[in-house]
């Protein structure tokens, strides 16, 4: 656990170092997922980084794909591709893109940024799986306010109609979005009764404690009845105090200074 | 005469039986858009999406991307219409080996009326990247397209009627290029779907009354025959696109981009003018809207007389 601590901090500073870089993209919603890809790409996850494309890999769907730093961020430190990659974030000609696209960069399983699109991408997926035996697992990462596109219902009662037992949601609950709360947007909550109603199996833990997030997925491997969801309660921006549960730092890059107090204070935690 | 529609089904069979990576979607109309055939012989490959048209689309892209080469079919109207975010963001973006399949295209299936008629779906697919659009003029035709999009590597859309229609090709389909059908002096008509009968008939009547027309039939309106449109407007100097969709967009915008910019003659686009279908036989909006041989000869001879 200690490791998985001490990436998620290197994980931390290369997200707001390539924001910063590109002076523009999405922090909070970056920061707030850290600890659930750090858990899936270094422990849970049956990935080997020198074989993207491997056939029996585990695949791993960013439907928030506006916290594309913290995919890549993570797609580097496991050792997909070089970390000088991660400066050229959105600049012409990179395969780092604003958003994921699966077109430019191995190692990002399918093109979403258009909310909602990567759920049933991720179902698809889990199809293939089962159509081919192969016991390979699809893990699927959606924002909390992502919830209020309707396809996502549509996909989830897919999902749960297919019994996609091979495929897990994660819910980056950070409970805000671009214009505020999403309570006060756009009220999806209780999410958990919604999900238990759609046949799913369904799971709340704390977002930023390895051991939940942990368990949470080896629960789920063993769930054979239905496809899980775990409701991953986060703080958005989480890690540096003045970004942590702000709606102003949705889609901002932090300026210089913001950045020099950021890592700063990452630091000072060790 | 035999139905576009029953083509893709028949073929779609054949695709199955061949290759065992081709899986079929459908969004609760199976039986309509003849994935029905697939359904019965595969039924393990076959997945009935209900009636969510964006999570089949979606669906079929995860399924590509593992692998599989999918078929996904719904009415026209909604495959390209109310899917379209889907189909532009995970299918066309990705240039995933999609093939979509849009039945009831255009107005001849007539009563369900203008909810249901797809008058606007190749404007939508066309303007898509990565896309390809054909629009077959008969049964033999839609049926070798369909088995030729196996060996493409990025998505196709295929617009099929409901309408029964005569068949009248060898099905020599080609992607891509055009068959010229005829060959005359004065005009030179451009049709897709099954207009291209009635184009043929159209060129007949006309030729009783001494206008010599040439009939193209431009299946694939995307990417569209460029050599072939060249060729003609230089051998007729006047043209006539026929099709059943608005005449924003589709086979006669794409003509006419064509011609402006790279030989520009004359050019008269038949199709459905700014408005939407309406309730009535399939015969009947097909002759309202001037689509039958007698609609569209008298429509080019009156042009001819003003050009």
């Amino acid at each position: 656990m200690e490791d998985l601590e001490k990436i998620a901090k290197e994980i931390r500073k290369d997200i707001l170092l390539m924001l910063n870089m590109a002076g523009s993209g999405h922090v909070g919603g970056s920061l707030s997922c850290v600890e659930i890809l750090v858990s899936l790409y270094f422990k849970v996850m049956s990935y080997d980084a020198k074989k993207p494309s491997d056939e029996n890999r585990d695949r791993f769907v960013l439907s928030k794909g506006h916290a594309a730093p913290a995919l890549y961020a993570v797609l580097s430190k496991a050792g997909v591709f070089p970390r000088d990659m991660l400066w050229t974030l959105r600049k012409l000609g990179s395969p780092l893109q604003g958003h994921p696209d699966s077109k430019y960069l191995p190692g990002v399983e399918a093109s979403t940024g258009s909310l909602a699109h990567g759920l049933p991408q991720a179902c698809g997926m889990a199809l293939a799986g089962k159509l081919d035996k192969n016991p390979f697992r699809v893990y699927c990462l959606m924002g909390d306010g992502e919830m209020d596109e309707g396809l996502v219902w549509e996909a989830f009662m897919s999902a749960s109609h297919y019994k996609l037992d091979n495929l897990c949601v994660v819910i980056d609950n950070n409970t805000l979005q671009i214009d505020g709360r999403c309570r006060d947007v756009m009220n999806i909550y209780p999410l958990e009764e919604k999900f238990k109603a759609f046949g799913l199996y369904t799971k709340s833990v704390d977002g930023h404690k390895f051991s939940e997030l942990i368990s949470a997925f080896e629960e789920a491997k063993n769930n054979k009845r239905s496809p899980t969801v775990i409701i991953a309660h986060t703080i958005k921006g989480r890690g540096v105090s003045f970004m942590e549960d702000k709606v102003e730092y949705h889609g901002v890059a932090p300026t210089d200074e913001e950045l020099k107090k950021a890592l700063e204070e990452i630091d000072e935690g060790d | 005469m035999k139905a576009t529609r029953d083509a893709y089904g028949d073929a779609l069979l054949e695709l199955g039986r061949k290759y065992k990576d081709v899986v079929a979607l459908d969004a609760d109309l199976a039986g309509s858009t003849k994935s029905v055939k697939f359904k019965e012989a595969f039924p393990e490959r076959f997945f009935d999406m209900g009636i969510a048209e964006a999570n089949m689309v979606d669906t079929s892209a995860g399924l590509a991307l593992c692998g599989k080469r999918p078929y996904a079919s719904s009415f026209a109207v909604f495959v390209t219409g109310r899917a379209f975010e889907s189909v532009r963001q995970s299918i066309a973006y990705q240039k995933l080996p999609v093939v979509l399949c849009g039945s009831h295209g255009g107005i001849n299936l007539g009563e369900d009326g203008g909810s249901h008629q797809a008058v606007l779906d190749i404007s939508l697919m066309r303007t898509l990247p990565n896309m390809k659009l054909v629009v077959p003029a008969d049964y033999n035709e839609t049926y070798t397209a369909v088995l030729s999009t196996i060996k493409d590597d990025g998505p196709v859309y295929i617009r099929t009627s409901r309408a029964k229609s005569p068949v009248f090709t060898e099905g020599d389909f080609v992607f891509g290029r055009g068959r010229a059908l005829r060959t005359g002096r004065d005009v030179t008509l451009v049709a897709c779907g099954f207009l291209v009968w009635y184009a043929l008939e159209a060129a007949k009547l006309l030729e009783k009354e001494g206008i010599d027309a040439s009939v193209i039939d431009m299946a694939t309106v995307k990417p569209i025959d460029e050599e072939m449109l060249y060729d003609f407007a230089k051998s007729t100097k006047k043209m006539v696109t026929i099709e059943e969709h608005t005449i924003f967009g589709g086979l006669g915008s794409a003509v006419a981009e064509f011609l402006s910019e790279h030989y520009p003659i004359k050019l008269k686009r038949i199709g459905i003018p700014d408005v939407f279908g309406e309730s009535g036989t399939g015969d009947d909006l097909l002759c309202k809207f001037g689509f039958n041989a007698a609609g569209i000869s008298n429509t080019v001879r009156e042009w001819l007389k003003k050009n």
